[in-house]
């Protein structure tokens, strides 16, 4: 009977130890937010689109104290194992960057509905999912006035990554700024490919650009991920202009870079972080334009030379008259 | 000015096509199957950038290139010569092995995983990589045809019996043959990031290892002709970057999507004989034992 008792009061103990380790756990993972951040296959240093994700996330650590972890993930399929197995852990938020985790995001938030999911650049229907969308159409208007501004032959270029909607967007909307400023300036539309190799590609970018400066051209804007260089090394050769995207990427050929169109993935992945982590998250679409600064163009030391004051003052006033809707800037998106 | 410029991206082109090309024919004329052209270009791609990074100095990186093909390509005999693996499975892991360790050692060396720092203009080749890729067609051409031991590397691999009775040792040409082979797809990819581009960027080669391979049969396992068939594809490519967004007349737009598998099209024609014959050598794939 003792022997019984004596079991009974162990079990107890042990029982109770343990539930004071698991509250401790639990006051430790209150105490901490945890972030994951899935990035495409460009990776953390595509001096682009993912590098600038990787930015807010990194400023959201700093400041917030948040836990961060960021994969790159090697090919399209590993998309859905990645978010699942952060959401199975005591992850909070999940953000996917990048187009292609559109199904996989979508998936795994439904399996997980008390889990918070972010993707950047694509619509994803869910109580639980943010979806950061830019309106990538109005900052390649500005640069595209800003091109049919610098070149003096009247022909501009382009050339995009992979055929997709979203590089389609940039496209129609550059296509539509440089009009804007010579209703007849010819644009040069190419893109890289029509697959993911498109955005890894450079020296096929770069033999396109290079067509293209023979062609005429006298500022190409590139919207290609890594292979943008490609189209900057073309600019080099030919001692003509390029226009970068996504990240500020004047400094990466200073000289030949006119200037680069912003898309503040960083502000986006920041604010996601911020809200989630003060209670204040709300699923839907959150879009960033240059109502407010989502969107933008590039002026620092390495191009201020090459945007004389007339274009700045020009694009300046394009810009407000977007903001004010006397403008509409054509947007492939609701063009289908 | 138009046919100049075309002729002139032809060549650019396809030098990193005709570098690989002819990798892949030593290997397969002595009877070692090399889809691990596509790795070993890239490991080249990677390590030029990184050789010319340091040395200031493209034929210090194309030395580099060829040196980071031939290792890989140790690696790849080790397992298909001396240790009789299966040449299609291994070939397959070396690819999936240069696809991993190039970002890694990027990160290693410059802090990044995505590309090697950019390479001023004036460390870059200009025209050399073309120049150097025709010598090497003529060059294999006079070897695989007109020298002993261009008839002991076909030997190994139409009939390596034969080549063994003679007192030659087969494994021996086949490990020389695919070390060839990567030092030529090694400098294929030097030519991708130190001229076609400025810099090396995560799996650059973009499935060129595998047009190289399409060429070498559309070519007939052939030097001269597997470099023709190099510059014909190379000639695809630059048609297909200008004609692309040109719109007709009655309006539509040119397919791009048709041009881009026109290479591996017409390697299917070829290979289901309808243009000519086109036979592998005869020992292909197939592990050396001496009975």
């Amino acid at each position: 009977m003792l022997a019984v008792a004596h079991l009974f009061a162990r079990g107890t103990l042990k029982r109770g130890l343990w539930l004071l380790v698991l509250m401790t756990f639990t006051a430790q993972a209150l105490a901490e937010f945890k972030v994951a951040l899935i990035l495409d296959r460009g990776g953390k240093d595509d001096k682009s689109f993912n590098s600038s994700a990787f930015e807010g996330a990194n400023r959201a650590k700093e400041k917030l104290g948040i836990t961060l972890k960021f994969v790159e993930a090697a090919d399209d399929n590993a998309y859905e194992g990645i978010l699942r197995s952060f959401a199975r852990r005591d992850f909070d938020l999940m953000i996917g960057v990048g187009f292609a985790q559109k199904e996989a995001v979508q998936k795994v938030a439904v399996q997980f509905p008390d889990k918070h999911f972010a993707i950047v650049d694509s619509e994803v229907q869910a109580p639980n999912v943010r979806s950061l969308m830019f309106e990538e159409h109005e900052g390649a208007y500005l640069v595209g006035a800003i091109a049919a501004m610098a070149s003096k032959s009247r022909i501009i270029g382009f050339v995009g990554g992979m055929d997709i909607p979203l590089i389609r967007r940039f496209a129609m909307g550059y296509e539509a700024g440089a009009r804007k400023i010579d209703p007849g300036a010819k644009v040069i539309l190419n893109f890289v490919g029509i697959t993911g190799e498109a955005w890894n590609n450079a020296p096929k970018a770069k033999e396109l650009a290079l067509s293209q400066y023979t062609g005429g051209a006298e500022v190409v804007f590139a919207a290609a991920g890594a292979s943008n260089f490609g189209v900057f090394d073309a600019a080099e050769e030919r001692k003509k202009l390029a226009i970068g995207v996504d990240s500020n990427q004047n400094w990466t050929k200073p000289g030949f870079i006119l200037t680069s169109m912003l898309k503040r993935v960083d502000e986006a992945v920041y604010a996601t972080i911020l809200e989630a982590q003060s209670g204040k998250f709300q699923g839907g679409i959150r879009s960033f334009g240059l109502a407010n600064q989502g969107i933008g163009y590039a002026v620092d030391k390495y191009n201020e030379k090459l945007l004389t004051p007339e274009i700045r003052a020009r694009v300046e006033e394009l810009k407000s008259d977007i903001l004010a809707g006397k403008i509409v800037v054509p947007d492939f998106y609701k063009t289908r | 000015m138009i046919l100049d410029e075309l002729g002139a991206s032809t060549l650019r082109v396809s030098t990193p096509l005709v570098f690989a090309a002819l990798g892949g024919l030593y290997s397969e004329r002595a009877g070692v199957v090399n889809i691990a052209l596509e790795g070993m270009m890239l490991v080249g791609a990677f390590a030029a950038a990184a050789g010319t990074y340091f040395a200031h100095d493209p034929w210090v990186g194309a030395a580099a290139g060829m040196a980071s093909g031939m290792s890989l390509a140790a690696i790849y005999a080790l397992f298909v010569i001396s240790l009789r693996a299966n040449q299609v499975v291994a070939g397959t892991a070396i690819n999936i092995l240069a696809l991993g360790l190039t970002p890694l050692l990027c990160k290693a060396l410059f802090e990044v995983t995505s590309s090697t720092p950019s390479i001023p203009l004036s460390d870059r080749f200009h025209s050399a990589p073309v120049v150097a890729a025709w010598i090497l067609v003529l060059v294999s051409w006079i070897v695989v045809q007109r020298t002993p031991a261009g008839l002991w590397l076909r030997f190994a691999g139409e009939n390596p019996d034969a080549l063994d009775s003679a007192g030659v040792r087969v494994n021996f040409v086949r490990w020389v043959a695919v070390l060839i082979s990567g030092g030529l797809a090694g400098l294929g990819g030097a030519s991708l990031s130190l001229f076609l581009s400025s810099s090396f960027s995560r799996n650059m080669t973009a499935g060129r290892g595998f047009i190289a391979l399409a060429a070498l049969i559309f070519g007939k396992w052939r030097p001269v002709p597997a470099a023709v068939a190099c510059l014909l594809f190379g000639c695809f490519e630059a048609t297909q970057i200008r004609l692309q967004g040109i719109t007709f007349p009655g309006g539509g737009s040119f397919p791009v999507q048709f041009v881009q598998i026109l290479p591996y099209f017409l390697t299917i024609l070829v290979l289901a004989g309808f243009v000519g014959q086109s036979r592998p050598p005869r020992a292909l794939g197939l592990p050396f034992r001496r009975e």
